[in-house]
């Protein structure tokens, strides 16, 4: 294709994906050069939401920056403030309470399936088929009534503090969440019949947009997409943390790399985290919800540290130093799509642009997250 | 003079129908989408929303039509007009009852493709004169998507010109007098009869660009197509003519395939068994874009190379050796 | 050429199957709530704006105006302040302004109150074309209320 664009006889134009367009999902500028239908060079210009989280952390105390994390990323914030509260956890050596520890499992993994969920309805938008997403937020609106009874929020939710959780779930949860997989369970061969098996549908995403393992190495793409791409790679199984290891899951993997492996991986890990709630359901301890030494003051000791967490769209990690004050000296903010996103340049070369526009959904955007 | 004050009442009545049909179709097309997704669709503006159409066409018919700076203004403003006029130009030759009919032309099949092919140029200019990089992608799109798409359903039609003998509607639809003489069945001479008529359904909505081949305006794509600089009735036309060509495509299976105004069993034929028939095919049109996900232009041009062309063909030799034996 | 016929008619069996489950889907009953007609109640822990609560018995607040939901706040989208009056113990409320338009509904101010003089209200209908209208001064709207 670049062969095509060299040779004088082309002639290329130059083509604004966004900041405003319905498959961007938000503000992105993809600032594509194209060759007839054929992308010949792919740019992305991020930046049109940038709120400067980060500078926005080193400014507030340790406790109001929870606020902050959760609005990173709106589809995951359950991860988002996992891995924050977890991170100064961390660095104040903190002990949770284990029913804490099993409530956020079950949450953060109930916000996963949403936001799949949410992505699934998303990405066949974006392929043209509109009651998928319909469907799909049917069955979401199950896991945004349930986590609002709980946490009062329906998409950013803080539900995390230091030493625990803001609350804790009341009586209906446990039956709630049971009566959601179950609901779950029996909707997802629908959504296969309807959406994942259909002709039109397997000839779109097979083999299109294949990104290779190597490519994934060298953008330091995450989550679904690095897993697409057969490297069994996810923080909840390689650097555990919370109570993850005490359940039983698998990470699915699949290896052709193209659009349908990662749709594959996402849809199973749906089914993956089914499992993880139930299991933390079936085992989940009485006790508090806080830890009770939990200091007034939150002043990490001096030093660096660091926290990873698997969010919905793959690793989301903090480092923070803290010079023993009140605030963190010095944050950083690693957010999985912005990874994922600088791939679609090298990923995208040569595309058709409704194929390209297949890979860019299949990558799942959150754009508030890219920009941060 | 008689002859004259018909031809205007008809032509009234068409534009009439024609626009009746094609808001209620959105009507129908908006409910329709909302119980499949488990929504009730239009509901505020009378009851059940029946009165959405009216209300929509006012809104579009008082609002400013914006002309962007530097388009190609002849070409811009007559395209709109392309979309409509030869979709209405159609209905001039369909036979609603044996009787209900404006011309009874001996061309009348060749007639309604001739139109159909002149719609196209309405994309195409639509597309062209907008100066919108997505309106010239979705132009050619819609066109060598048209273009792919009229060869296998022309050679169906050739099968059913050769069995009935005729290219004059009325007469082809007199031919299939009950269920089992319609021109669907392979007996009737059609060697892959209900695959042909599956054939020239595929090609109608490809046609009509409906979903999944609505690639011209694939709104996560190209965000409206070739008529994205459109506002007001320019759009509106657009939007007319693409539901009067449902209308017409319909009439068309309708006719050909399914015995036209004749009643399966032979009693009381006329215009209601034809309307039937008419939105039971229009309201498939419906259910099938709210199910599917769309094509890309490869599948779709994929799609006729591979499958409807090579079908068609063997379907029309098969055709042709069973009329030579029957 | 076995697998081009497959490839047919496995494709359209799929298709097929598409059909069928959204004609299922129109027959069954519709899950939406018709929003201006009928509306939610929210559930008991939901953070909409926060809200001064009034004594159970005399109707009066309970802040005793300490600043530490000011300070919690980290958007700054409240401002307290009190005066000292005769024989009364402690600070009195004068003020209580929340600038609803920075709030981001963390919760960090009711979880810092002490007395637990403020909750949530469960007010989610907010709509105005005006700045001013969530500016709230929730003084006057305990007064309103009791």
């Amino acid at each position: 294709m670049t062969l095509l664009a060299e040779s004088q006889l082309h002639e290329t134009f130059e083509l604004n994906l966004g900041p405003q367009h319905p498959a961007t999902h938000g503000v992105l500028r993809v600032k594509l050069t194209m060759d007839g239908e054929y992308i010949v060079k792919a740019e992305p210009v991020l930046g049109y939401i940038h709120r400067m989280h980060e500078k926005m952390g080193e400014n507030r105390t340790w406790a109001q920056f929870m606020a902050n994390v959760g609005r990173m990323d709106y589809l995951s914030a359950m991860s988002f403030n996992h891995g924050y509260v977890a991170l100064v956890e961390r660095a104040m050596g903190i002990e949770v309470p284990e029913r804490a520890e099993y409530l956020r499992v079950i949450t953060v993994e109930l916000n996963r399936i949403q936001s799949h969920l949410l992505w699934w309805g998303a990405f066949v938008l974006d392929l043209g088929g509109f009651s998928p997403l319909l469907y799909a937020f049917d069955d979401r609106e199950q896991i945004l009534d349930l986590l609002e009874t709980v946490t009062g929020s329906r998409l950013t939710y803080s539900y995390f503090r230091f030493g625990g959780l803001y609350n804790d779930i009341d009586e209906n949860f446990v039956d709630g969440a049971r009566a959601f997989i179950k609901r779950l369970r029996s909707r997802i061969p629908m959504y296969h019949d309807l959406v994942t098996y259909n002709i039109i549908l397997m000839t779109r995403l097979k083999g299109v947009g294949p990104i290779s393992a190597e490519m994934c190495r060298k953008y330091g793409a995450t989550g679904p997409v690095l897993r697409g791409s057969g490297i069994q790679f996810d923080i909840r199984k390689n650097e555990p943390y919370s109570v993850y290891p005490e359940f039983d899951f698998d990470i699915p993997v699949y290896h052709e790399g193209d659009c349908m492996a990662r749709y594959m991986v996402r849809m199973d890990e749906m089914e993956q985290s089914m499992r993880i709630i139930e299991q933390a359901l079936d085992k989940l301890p009485d006790g508090p919800v806080k830890a009770k030494k939990v200091p007034k003051l939150i002043k990490p000791p001096i030093g660096d540290y660091y926290h990873a967490v698997e969010a919905a769209r793959g690793t989301f990690s903090i480092r923070v130093v803290s010079n023993k004050t009140n605030k963190p000296y010095r944050m950083k903010l690693r957010s999985p799509t912005f990874s994922n996103l600088s791939l679609f340049e090298e990923a995208s070369e040569g595309m058709l642009l409704a194929d390209a526009l297949a890979l860019m959904g299949s990558l799942d955007l959150v754009i508030p997250e890219i920009d941060r | 003079m008689n002859e004259v004050i018909r031809l205007v009442i008809y032509l009234v009545a068409i534009i009439a129908f024609a626009a009746l049909n094609a808001a209620y179709l959105v009507w129908v097309e908006r409910k329709g989408a909302g119980h499949i997704q488990r929504r009730i669709g239009p509901k505020e503006v009378g009851p059940y929303g029946l009165l959405q159409p009216l209300a929509d066409g006012a809104k579009l018919m008082s609002k400013q039509i914006l002309i962007p700076r530097g388009v190609d203004v002849p070409l811009f403003m007559i395209a709109p007009v392309l979309a409509m006029v030869p979709a209405i130009m159609s209905f001039v030759t369909i036979p609603f009852s044996e009787t209900l009919v404006a011309r009874d032309i001996n061309i009348g099949l060749l007639m309604i493709f001739a139109f159909a092919s002149v719609n196209i140029m309405a994309l195409l200019l639509g597309g062209w004169a907008s100066r919108n990089k997505y309106a010239v992608i979705s132009a050619t799109r819609a066109v060598s998507q048209n273009v792919s798409y009229e060869i296998p359903m022309l050679i169906t039609v050739i099968t059913i010109v050769m069995i009935s003998g005729s290219m004059n509607l009325n007469e082809i639809v007199m031919q299939q007098t009950n269920i089992l003489k319609w021109y669907i069945w392979p007996w009737t001479g059609n060697f892959l009869g209900p695959i042909s008529f599956l054939l020239f359904f595929t090609c109608s909505l490809a046609e009509t660009n409906r979903a999944p081949f609505d690639l011209g305006e694939a709104e996560s794509e190209l965000i409206a197509g070739f008529h994205t600089e459109y506002a007001g009735m320019g759009f509106g036309m657009f939007f007319m003519g693409e539901y009067a060509n449902i209308v017409i495509g319909c009439s068309l299976i309708t006719i050909l395939f399914l015995g036209g105004w004749q009643c399966p069993f032979g009693l009381f034929p006329g215009i209601h068994w034809f309307l039937i028939k008419l939105y039971a095919l229009c309201w498939t049109f419906v259910w099938i874009r709210w199910t599917y996900p769309r094509t890309t232009l490869w599948g779709l041009l994929n799609l006729s190379w591979k499958y409807l062309i090579p079908i068609s063909l063997v379907n029309l030799i098969l055709t042709a050796g069973l009329l030579k034996v029957m | 050429m076995a697998g081009y016929f497959n490839e047919l008619f496995s494709g359209t069996k799929s298709l097929a199957i598409g059909l069928r489950i959204t004609i299922k889907e129109c027959f069954k009953p519709v899950v939406t709530l018709q929003y201006p007609h009928e509306s939610l109640v929210m559930t008991p822990r939901y953070r909409g704006h926060i809200e001064l609560v009034g004594d159970a018995e005399t109707g009066e607040t309970k802040c005793i105006v300490c600043g530490m939901c000011q300070r919690a706040c980290p958007s700054g989208c409240i401002t307290v302040k009190g005066e000292k009056r005769e024989g009364v113990k402690g600070k009195v409320l004068t003020v209580y302004q929340l600038d609803f338009t920075k709030c981001s509904l963390c919760g960090q101010c009711v979880e810092s109150c002490k007395p637990g003089a403020i909750d949530f209200s469960h007010e989610y209908n907010l709509a105005s074309t005006r700045k001013e209208d969530f500016i709230f001064d929730l003084v006057k709207r305990l007064k309103d209320k009791s």
